[in-house]
């Protein structure tokens, strides 16, 4: 697919005209490249979701049940009485168009309905027409718009074209969040069966493994052993990495992808160092091997039965408390919905610091802490012996992902770590971090190879923000906590900014952390040479 | 064409108004029965929609939260832009009531040559809605003369602030030229900028042009076309009284103005002018960023079909036996 891509200079070519044509005729191009493929039928019956089939969004036939109109219908009732942000984000917009340059999607495409207020109109239409009086007497007079197959087709393309990022929401004068209208709309496709394989497959997978990937609990095993032996063989140092430990004080929940792909494992190399060190009394389990949750992206009930593993496993191993790894719509989960979903974790204790003795406030009911905020606060009580220079050959910048910045707000705890461990550091400019901080473009499950082109176009203005600092200060690597942004960041930045390098947090900690008994380090977690390669031990 | 049909309804609707004023049999309908029947609409309208909104739970506690979390104690919260605490939700409410603080971050993209993305600050989105709303609640204020006898000081205090300039007579208000310099640009910019134009509907339009035509009376009746004052405030008076009538001397322009109102009163509940009451029911920004310190409940929160650890363990038993894993059940 990449193969087939625009080059970046035509890609940069956005043309921000609007089309003649109203936006309310409906009619999506599929084309190659700008969407994702369909969701397998195993992978829907697995879940038992509706309507599993072979079929293709480019196909005309999408195959839908007779009475898909109802039942999309009654979904929008049904939600609309549920969830009184849905109810209020279809009455209140105003159309001012405070949101419309602040998507990544629009910013790359130039594509009107990638205006969030437009997105959320693709909805808001049909809502007027079924459920507002004046709609339903008036029709598109008042707004209104009979909801078709091609407005449904609309609705799959460009509520897969939202990453559910919530920046519109930052600049919306009513908190408007597009990401819960694009939640909706891909809950009503569900209940037809219009889902995309990029996250039912992961979901499937993880309701029966416990991981994205299907990795079975011997092959979880089986890397985590491979990592415990790398690090071994660069530190000399063979730490402990107990798996399924009943008893353990603490379990640690890491996107799985840590234990299987790059640069994601070098954060594993990272915190399995960082634990040795400080002596910590945890494990990891191959049941709930998975932080990340595709749920998220499919519906809230999806969310929930895919969350519940976490709890659950903490009370069967009967940890005091949980501990989660560098994953962004994880924390999202885990932060707003977890607690509220599969609470309350009375069998859990509050979370303190074995290390420090620092109580977790902030997560006195949830009981799960992230590890930004764990490892911050060793480095603020002296707990970690840190030499940065073994950063030298990073010059950093910090991409906040957007879950953790306006779903949690974790914007000064990786900082602070960064800072710590990496003697060169520079923001990207103001308007693309922390709360505005700009998406990958390829969050929420969109990041398959056949949407290449649109995910280029997507994480566009990341990218360019990133090219600012390198060009400004030289700096040649994008640090995040996000394991879509490790998976999606390296193409993206290959594309826009070649020879840039993506690493999570705590990759750069492992690089610092000095531990007791370790040989010198030559090389960092990458096995690549140090700058200035440390004297043998004892020399 | 979503512009051009809202102002022919207004332009109609004035029409209408100017020429029923001039027979005495459609005069009651227009200053009585038409005010009331708005009125009733509106209130009734208004209270339905905030109930639907009030009876649909918040399931799950969502703030977009625009700055630092309270976690650690020697890290700086953002107490408002991130709150923890009722009082910095109220704060964050009120400057997004009162000075429409999400707005303030307005900036606009720019794709220049290189490709170069950048944002430049723009804030007179911000300035204009924050002068039209304001000016509108004083206007409205103002206002309170007709229905109110003895009229109170304060509001008599603010017209005098608010006539401060003391332009010609009777005196120009401030609220009043801002107001509809506010409007002018709000609708300018809605035409002028393609991409508004594109996505902006009918609504949009009807809103601002009903509120410009009741601008644009009240300044004709103030300054331009002479008006029996005292009848109008007869007019008022009798309305609030519940003991109407339409004296001889309310002009055709007053009956105008009040058809307008009427109109923007009766449509108000069914419009998006309910975001006046809908923006303090926002859960992306009347939540605390407590939601891993206190437990929020959500009241449907349904039970789900789960992969337990047991099915897992079944499943995947000789596997976790080979690799050495502790197992429940041997």
């Amino acid at each position: 697919m990449a193969e087939e891509a625009p080059a970046p200079a035509q890609l940069a070519q956005v043309d921000y005209r609007p089309p003649a044509r109203d936006w309310r005729e409906a009619a999506v191009d599929f084309r190659k490249g700008t969407y994702c493929y369909s969701a397998a039928p195993k992978n829907l019956q697995y879940l038992g979701l509706p309507n599993p089939r072979p079929w293709q969004p480019h196909d005309a036939d999408w195959k839908l049940p007779p009475d898909w109109k109802q039942t999309i219908l009654a979904g929008m009732k049904d939600r609309l009485e549920r969830f009184r942000s849905f109810r209020l984000f279809m009455d209140i917009c105003v159309r001012c168009g405070a949101c419309a340059d602040k998507c990544h999607f629009y910013l790359g495409t130039g594509d009107p309905k990638n205006m969030p207020v437009l997105r959320a109109e693709l909805m808001r239409s049909v809502y007027r027409r079924y459920f507002t009086l004046p709609g339903r007497l008036l029709g598109g007079l008042a707004g209104g718009r009979e909801l078709t197959e091609d407005v449904l087709k609309e609705w799959f393309y460009y509520y897969h074209q939202c990453t559910e990022c919530r920046r519109c929401s930052v600049f919306c004068p009513f908190g408007i969040d597009t990401a819960e209208v694009t939640m909706m709309g891909r809950e009503l496709l569900t209940l037809v069966g219009c889902n995309i394989n990029w996250i039912l497959e992961p979901a499937a997978n993880c309701y029966r493994t416990g991981n994205h990937l299907g990795i079975q609990p011997h092959a979880f095993k089986d890397s985590v052993d491979f990592a415990v032996d790398e690090l071994e063989e660069m530190t000399g140092i063979r730490v402990e990495a107990p798996i399924n430990k009943k008893g353990a004080e603490i379990l640690y929940v890491i996107p799985s992808a840590e234990t299987f792909g790059t640069p994601h494992y070098y954060t594993l190399l990272g915190t399995l160092l960082l634990f040795h060190a400080i002596g910590l009394d945890y494990t990891l389990s191959a049941y709930a091997s998975e932080g990340g949750n595709f749920g998220l992206f499919t519906s809230h009930e999806v969310m929930k039965r895919l969350n519940a593993k976490i709890y659950a496993e903490a009370r069967r191993l009967g940890v005091k408390w949980i501990l989660g790894g560098e994953c962004g719509h994880m924390w999202r989960v885990v932060h707003q919905y977890m607690d509220t979903m599969n609470g309350p974790a009375d069998f859990l204790e509050e979370p303190v610091s074995p290390v420090t003795g620092t109580r977790f406030e902030q997560a006195r009911s949830t009981k799960m802490v992230h590890i930004c905020e764990f490892t911050a606060d060793l480095i603020r009580e002296g707990k970690l012996r840190l030499d940065p220079r073994r950063n030298d050959h990073w010059v950093a910048t910090f991409h906040d992902s957007c879950n953790p910045a306006r779903a949690m707000g974790l914007l000064e705890e990786p900082r602070y770590i960064l800072r710590s461990v990496c003697q060169r550091f520079h923001e990207m400019p103001e308007s693309t971090i922390r709360e505005r901080t700009f998406c990958c473009g390829s969050g929420s499950g969109l990041g398959t190879d056949e949407n290449f082109e649109m995910r280029m176009r997507g994480g566009f203005p990341r990218a360019n923000a990133v090219r600012h600092v390198q060009d400004r200060f030289g700096v040649n690597l994008v640090a995040c906590i996000c394991a879509i942004d490790k998976a999606t960041l390296p193409p993206l930045l290959e594309y826009w900014v070649p020879g840039m390098n993506v690493a999570g947090v705590h990759e750069l900690v492992g690089n610092a952390l000095v531990v007791d008994g370790e040989k010198a380090r030559t090389q960092d977690l990458r096995g690549q040479p140090l700058v200035s390669p440390e004297a043998p031990a004892g020399a | 064409m979503s512009a051009l049909a809202p102002l022919a309804l207004v332009l109609l609707l004035a029409g209408l108004a100017l020429a029923g004023g001039q027979f005495s049999g459609l005069r009651p309908v227009l200053g009585v029965l038409l005010p009331y029947a708005a009125f009733v609409t509106f209130l009734l309208g208004v209270c339905h929609r905030i109930l639907v909104w009030v009876r649909a739970p918040v399931p799950f506690r969502i703030p977009t939260t625009c700055g630092q979390q309270r976690s650690l104690p020697w890290i700086r919260q953002s107490r408002i832009e991130n709150p923890s605490s009722t009082a910095g939700v109220v704060a964050r409410m009120a400057l997004e009531v009162c000075l429409f603080r999400s707005l303030l971050r307005g900036s606009r993209a720019e794709l220049r040559e290189g490709p170069r993305l950048v944002y430049a600050d723009d804030r007179l989105l911000w300035l204009a809605a924050l002068a039209f709303h304001w000016s509108l609640l004083v206007v409205v204020l103002r206002h309170l003369r007709f229905v109110l006898e003895p009229v109170p000081a304060a509001i008599r205090t603010l017209a005098a602030v608010d006539g401060f300039f003391q332009l010609g007579a009777p005196g120009l208000y401030a609220t009043d030229v801002v107001l509809v310099a506010a409007l002018g640009y709000l609708l300018w910019r809605r035409l002028a900028n393609p991409q508004l134009r594109y996505l902006s509907l009918s609504a949009d339009y009807f809103a601002l042009y009903l509120l410009l035509g009741l601008a644009a009376s009240g300044l004709l009746m103030r300054h331009v076309v002479r008006t029996d004052v005292v009848a109008v405030k007869q007019l008022a008076l009798g309305l609030v009284t519940l003991s109407p009538i339409v004296p001889e001397g309310v002009g055709s322009l007053a009956l105008l103005h009040l058809v307008l109102l009427s109109t923007l009163a009766a449509y108000f509940p069914f419009s998006k002018l309910m975001h006046m009451g809908g923006i303090f029911l926002s859960p992306t920004r009347n939540l605390a960023n407590t939601s891993r310190a206190h437990r929020h409940v959500n009241p449907w929160n349904a039970p789900v079909a789960t992969h337990s650890y047991e099915e897992w363990e079944d499943e995947f038993r000789d596997k976790i036996r080979a690799a050495g894993l502790p197992l429940e059940k041997g």
